[in-house]
C-alpha cells in the first residue's frame, strides 16, 4: 500500500477543552502532532481520553479551543469531512455487512471506481491477514479478527490521521501482545499519523513515539517514552509509569538537587525532581526494580532501609517481594533470589533513581487555566 | 428413569446422561413452567378456534340453497357474494395505508426523539397518550372535534374560511384518522425501541468513514431497522385490519367502511348466521396471514442478526 497522499505537516490542538454540563472532561489540551508520528494518550479510566479522541474525530463538539491542520481550522468541519480514520473501542463493525463490505464502506462513500475499491479491499484484507474471512459477517469472527477488521476498515482509506480508542482492551493477554506488534508494524509500513488511546502504560511505551499523560482531563506530561519513563513530571505520572513505591517522607537536608528524605523507617538520599525545602513533606517515587536487596553481610548504614519480608511472588525471571519497614511502611521490591518470608533484609537505592515530588499536583499549570476560558 | 436414585451405579449414570442429553436439546424440568401457558392457549384459543372452524362447515339451509357447494356453502358465498367479498378490499384499503402511514411517520419522529432535548418527555407522553384512550373514546373525540357540528367546522365556518362544513367523519377519512390516532403510538413505541437497540457507535463509525446522513440512514440504520419496521408494520396492520368500533362510530358502516369485522358482526347479530360469521372471521385471519406472509417474504431478503446494540 502506498503512503497516503493527503497528509499534512502538522496537526495542532490549541487549548482544546470539552465539558459536559459544567463538568470538565477535558481541559486545555495543547499538542502539536507531526506527520507520521505515533502519539499515545495515556491515563486512568475517566480521565478524558475518549473525550479527546471524539473531539478530534468530530463526534463531540468542542467547548473550548481549536484544532488546526497546517494552520487551517478543522474543528468546524463535520466528522465525515475530516478524513480521519477511527478504530472504536467496541469495534463498531456493521453487523449486517460482510467483512469485505465493512472494509469497502469508506471507499464506496468516496465514490471510487469499482476496480479500485476491489483492489484496495484486497490489500486491506491482506494487510490484516483476513483473506479467508472476507465473506463472513462480523458476528462470526473472533474478537481479535473483529479487531483487525476494524483496523483495516480505518486504514484502507489511508486517512490523514488514524484514531484508535483502546483497541486492544477487549482482547486476552496473548492476543493483545500480538496485535500490539501488528499495530506497530502497520504504522511503520504505512506511515500513518496515529493517535492511540490506552490506559496501559506498557502498551503506550512500546508503541508510541510520544506520550501524553492525562489526569482528570488535564495534561500532566508530554514526552518520549524514555523521558516519561525516566523523568516523570509529577508523582502521578511516576505512579503511572511503574514507580510502585510512592511514599510520603520529610526533607531533612538539601544539597544541590540531592536531598535526604526520611520518615516511616526510611532515610535515604534522593533526587529532587521538583523543588523542595528542608522540612517539607514530599512524595518519593521508586520503582520496585530500583530497590536493591543488599547482601547479608552489608552493615546497616545510614542509606540502607531495614525491612521484613512479607510476601514473595515468583514471576519467572525474578521475585516480586513485598516488605515492611520497621515503622510499617510497605514497599515493593524485585529480587533475584528467593527471600524467606519473615526474614529481615537491607535495601539500598541509587539516589538518582529515587525521585522527590511535591505532594500536590495542582498549581503546576494554574496560570494557563485562566486564559482557557473564552 | 428419573426416579432411579436407588439403582445401581451404571443405571444412575445412564439416566444422568439421558437427562443431560435431553437438557442439551432444551428438554428439562423448566418446561413445566410452560404448562399454565399451554392450558390457557388450549382453553382460550385452540378450542374456540377449532369450534369456529367447525361452525363454518355447518352452513344454514338458506345459504346452501342460494350458493350451493354443500358443506362449503359459506366459503362459496364468501367469494361469490360481492357484498361480502368487496369487504375484503374495503378493509385492506383502510388497514394497509393506515399501517404504512403509521410506520413511515414514526420513523422520522423516533429519529428526532432519539437525541436529548428540552420537553422530550412531554412530547413523548403526548404521542403515546392515545394508547390509553381506547378506540371508542377516540371515536367520540373525533366526532366532537371534527364532526359536522364539531369545533373545527364551527371555527372554520365562523371565521368565514369555509362556507360548507367539511365532511371529515362518518366516512373513509374518519376511520382512517381514528386508525392513525390509535395505531401511531404503537408504531412509534415499537420503532423507537428498535432504534434504541441499534448501537449509536455504528453511525459514528459510518460518519468517520465519510458517510453523510443520507448514506448513513440508507446503508446502516435502515437495513438494521428493517426487520423491526416489518414487525411494526405487521402489528399495526393487524390492529387496523380488525377495526370495528371506529368503522361503526366514525365511519360509513354501510358503504366506504363496511369492513370485515362489521360484516361478521352483522351475520352474527342481525342475520343470526353463526356459521357465516365464523367463516368471515376465519377468512379475516387468512387475509391477514397472506399479508403477513408477503411482509416476511420481503423481510427474509434482509439481514436478520443482531443490531450490535447493548439493549
Ligand atoms: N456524554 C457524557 N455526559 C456527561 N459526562 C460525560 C460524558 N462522556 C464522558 N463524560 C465524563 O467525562 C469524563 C471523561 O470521560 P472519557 O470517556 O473521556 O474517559 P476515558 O478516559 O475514555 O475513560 P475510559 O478509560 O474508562 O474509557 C468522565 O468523568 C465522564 O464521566
Ligand atoms: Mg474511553
Amino acid at each position: 500500500m502506498t503512503r497516503s497522499t493527503n497528509t499534512f505537516d502538522t496537526l495542532e490542538l490549541k487549548n482544546v477543552g470539552r465539558s459536559f454540563g459544567g463538568q470538565n472532561a477535558l481541559v486545555d489540551l495543547n499538542l502539536t502532532v507531526r506527520a507520521g508520528e505515533f502519539i499515545a494518550l495515556l491515563g486512568p479510566s475517566g480521565c478524558g481520553k475518549s473525550t479527546a479522541l471524539n473531539c478530534l474525530a468530530g463526534l463531540l463538539p468542542l467547548t473550548h479551543g481549536e484544532i488546526l491542520i497546517d494552520g487551517k481550522r478543522i474543528d468546524v468541519l463535520p466528522s465525515e469531512k475530516r478524513d480521519f480514520g477511527m478504530v472504536f473501542q467496541n469495534y463498531a463493525l456493521f453487523p449486517h455487512l460482510s467483512v469485505e463490505k465493512n472494509i469497502a464502506f469508506g471507499l464506496q462513500m468516496r465514490n471510487l471506481p469499482r476496480p479500485e475499491i476491489a483492489r484496495r479491499v484486497a490489500e486491506g484484507l491482506a494487510l490484516v491477514k483476513l483473506q479467508e474471512q472476507a465473506k463472513k459477517l462480523p458476528g462470526q469472527l473472533s474478537g481479535g479478527q473483529q479487531q483487525r477488521v476494524a483496523i483495516a476498515r480505518a486504514v484502507v482509506l489511508e486517512p490523514r490521521l488514524v484514531l484508535m480508542d483502546e483497541p486492544l482492551s477487549n482482547l486476552d493477554a496473548k492476543l493483545r501482545l500480538e496485535m500490539r506488534t501488528e499495530i506497530r508494524r502497520l504504522h511503520q509500513s504505512l506511515g500513518l499519523t496515529t493517535i492511540y488511546v490506552t490506559h496501559d502504560q506498557e502498551e503506550a511505551l512500546s508503541l508510541a513515539d510520544r506520550l501524553v499523560v492525562l489526569r482528570e482531563g488535564r495534561v500532566q506530561q508530554v514526552g518520549t517514552p524514555e523521558q516519561l519513563h525516566d523523568n516523570p513530571a509529577n508523582w502521578h505520572v511516576a505512579d503511572f509509569m511503574g514507580y510502585r513505591n510512592i511514599v510520603d517522607l520529610e526533607v531533612e537536608s538539601v544539597v544541590g538537587d540531592l536531598a535526604r528524605v526520611s520518615g516511616r523507617g526510611i532515610s535515604i538520599m534522593a533526587t529532587l525532581a521538583q523543588p523542595a525545602a528542608v522540612g517539607d513533606t514530599v512524595r518519593v517515587a521508586i520503582r520496585p526494580s530500583d530497590l536493591v536487596v543488599a547482601g547479608p553481610d552489608t552493615p546497616p548504614g545510614r542509606d540502607t532501609v531495614q525491612a521484613t519480608v512479607n510476601v514473595v511472588e515468583y514471576q519467572g525471571r525474578e521475585f516480586a517481594v513485598e516488605v515492611t519497614t520497621t515503622q510499617g511502611q510497605n514497599l515493593f521490591v524485585h529480587a533475584y533470589t528467593a527471600l524467606v518470608p519473615g526474614s529481615t533484609v537491607q535495601l539500598t537505592v541509587d539516589p538518582s533513581r529515587a525521585l522527590v515530588y511535591r505532594t500536590s499536583l495542582d498549581g503546576v499549570d494554574a496560570p494557563r487555566e485562566l486564559s482557557a476560558v473564552r | 428413569m428419573m426416579t432411579s436414585a436407588t439403582n445401581t451405579g451404571s443405571r444412575a449414570r445412564g439416566s444422568a446422561s439421558l437427562k443431560h442429553r435431553l437438557a442439551e436439546r432444551g428438554v428439562d424440568t423448566k418446561l413445566l413452567l410452560l404448562v399454565p401457558a399451554i392450558v390457557f392457549a388450549l382453553l382460550l384459543f385452540v378450542y374456540p378456534f377449532a369450534y369456529g372452524i367447525g361452525l363454518t362447515f355447518q352452513p344454514l339451509a338458506a345459504t346452501q340453497e342460494q350458493w350451493g357447494g354443500g358443506l362449503f356453502a359459506n366459503y362459496v358465498a364468501f367469494f361469490r357474494d360481492a357484498f361480502i367479498f368487496d369487504s375484503v378490499w374495503i378493509t385492506l384499503r383502510l388497514a394497509l395505508p393506515a399501517a404504512l402511514f403509521n410506520v413511515l411517520v414514526s420513523i422520522p419522529i423516533a429519529f428526532k426523539l432519539r437525541s436529548k432535548f428540552r420537553g422530550k418527555r412531554m412530547l413523548q407522553t403526548l404521542l403515546v397518550l392515545p394508547i390509553t384512550l381506547g378506540t371508542v373514546l377516540t371515536a367520540q373525540g373525533l366526532l366532537i372535534f371534527a364532526g359536522r357540528q364539531g369545533w373545527l367546522n364551527r371555527f372554520l365556518l365562523e371565521n368565514g374560511i369555509i362556507d360548507q362544513p367539511l365532511q371529515l367523519v362518518n366516512n373513509y377519512l374518519g376511520v382512517m384518522l381514528s386508525l392513525i390516532i390509535s395505531g401511531f403510538p404503537f408504531a412509534y413505541l415499537l420503532i423507537s425501541s428498535y432504534l434504541s437497540g441499534i448501537d449509536p457507535s455504528l453511525e459514528a463509525a459510518a460518519k468517520t468513514l465519510g458517510a453523510n446522513w443520507k448514506q448513513r440512514f440508507r446503508r446502516i440504520t435502515l437495513p438494521l431497522l428493517a426487520p423491526g419496521l416489518a414487525t411494526t408494520f405487521i402489528l399495526t396492520f393487524v390492529l387496523a385490519f380488525s377495526v370495528f368500533p371506529s368503522a361503526r362510530l366514525v365511519g360509513d358502516a354501510s358503504g366506504e367502511t363496511r369492513v370485515l369485522a362489521l360484516m361478521a358482526y352483522r351475520a352474527f347479530s342481525e342475520q343470526l348466521d353463526y356459521s357465516m360469521a365464523s367463516t368471515i372471521a376465519i377468512m379475516m385471519g387468512v387475509v391477514e396471514l397472506i399479508v403477513i406472509a408477503f411482509v416476511f417474504l420481503g423481510r427474509s431478503f434482509l439481514y436478520k442478526g443482531s443490531t450490535g446494540g447493548k439493549g
